[in-house]
């Protein structure tokens, strides 16, 4: 099997809609499958990352637990983007996961190397 | 749908025979599921078991085959991080039998 | 009147359009909504401007479920579900801004 460059882009926060989750699934599906997975988190996507969520209250999965085991999967490119992180008030220590933080600029160029892009 | 009667309990299935509630196994219903896979529970099989119960409880997943190998090969050495071991234990799939009898979902990225 | 806002205002403007638009009463962050509480976000600003006009509230499981509890701007009363139920109650009407 060929190996693909396969970016997901996260521009959605967690729990008020689906998308982050389903994201986060297909990843996981797709690192499986030994591909070249990457994740870029932008705009509301960074909320994804923010640490300590406690979702008892909700009654749903607090699944930011989960991006501690993309390592196991070999996905340990994610790239947030700086501003975004910004006018949220938030810096990279207030994440969940180590990551790479860069311009939008930065990510654009990435995104253009990608043989396959999917959003969320 | 369907249930498992055991000591007086009663816990729902899916129409897979997973549990449907996670938070309803004990070491009896690990012993029930594992009867309904024809799988003849030894130590090094609850040590599998066991091990998957806390990958879920750190990650909130159950891992795909290849990453079960490799983490149990990191925790509990290289005899046992390989598919031919944990195909000897669960021989219709480790990831897929192992979490069934585990009381966790179906591992994400088995389809 | 109270208004209920469910969506982040970095990303859509349902917030705004609730400030802009409202004659006044409470408005009530669920939801993605309550990052508009969170401080530091460059909507706290408008938000803050806003507590001229409108009694503000954040639903507490909310706020929690996306790790802000330590961080909600002052000015806002954090309810709780019952809490909720309270405010719906004590208003004439409730418009839903989605």
């Amino acid at each position: 099997m060929t190996t693909k460059k396969f970016m997901f882009v996260n521009r959605k926060a967690p729990y008020g809609t689906i998308y982050a989750l389903e994201s986060l699934e297909v990843v996981l599906i797709g690192a499986a499958f030994e591909q070249d997975v990457s994740m870029a988190f932008i705009d509301d996507g960074v909320y994804q990352l923010k640490k300590g969520h406690q979702t008892k209250g909700i009654e749903m999965k607090a699944f930011e637990k989960t991006y501690g085991a993309l390592e196991d999967y070999d996905v340990t490119k994610l790239y947030v983007d700086e501003e975004s992180l910004k006018v949220r008030g938030l810096t990279a220590d207030d994440l969940c996961v180590p990551v790479e933080t860069m311009s939008r600029a930065a990510i654009g160029k990435l995104m253009a190397e990608q043989d396959v892009l999917l959003s969320f | 749908m369907g249930t498992i009667d055991i000591n007086g309990k009663s816990v729902e299935t899916d129409e897979e025979g997973y549990l449907v509630n996670l938070n309803d196994w004990d070491e009896a219903i690990g012993g029930e599921l594992a009867k309904s896979e024809n799988v003849a529970m030894t130590d090094q099989h609850w040590e599998v078991v066991n091990f998957l119960r806390e990958y879920y409880n750190e990650f909130q997943i159950a891992p795909a085959v290849r990453v079960l190998t490799k983490a149990i090969g990191k925790k509990l050495g290289p005899e046992k991080g390989n598919s031919q071991y944990l195909y000897e234990l669960f021989p219709y799939g480790p990831a897929k039998q192992a979490c069934k009898i585990a009381g966790l979902p179906k591992p994400t990225g088995c389809i | 009147m109270l208004n209920i806002v469910n969506k982040s205002p970095l990303d859509r403007t349902a917030l705004q359009a609730c400030i802009d638009a409202a004659t006044g009463g409470a408005i009530l962050l669920i939801e993605d909504g309550v990052y508009a509480a969170t401080r530091g976000n460059s909507f706290e600003a408008k938000l803050k401007a806003a507590q001229g006009t409108f009694k503000l509230f954040a639903l507490g499981p909310d706020i929690e479920a996306r790790g802000f509890g330590d961080r909600v701007m002052d000015g806002v009363t954090v309810v709780d579900y019952a809490g909720f139920v309270d405010l719906v109650a004590e208003h004439k009407n409730c418009q839903s801004w989605l």
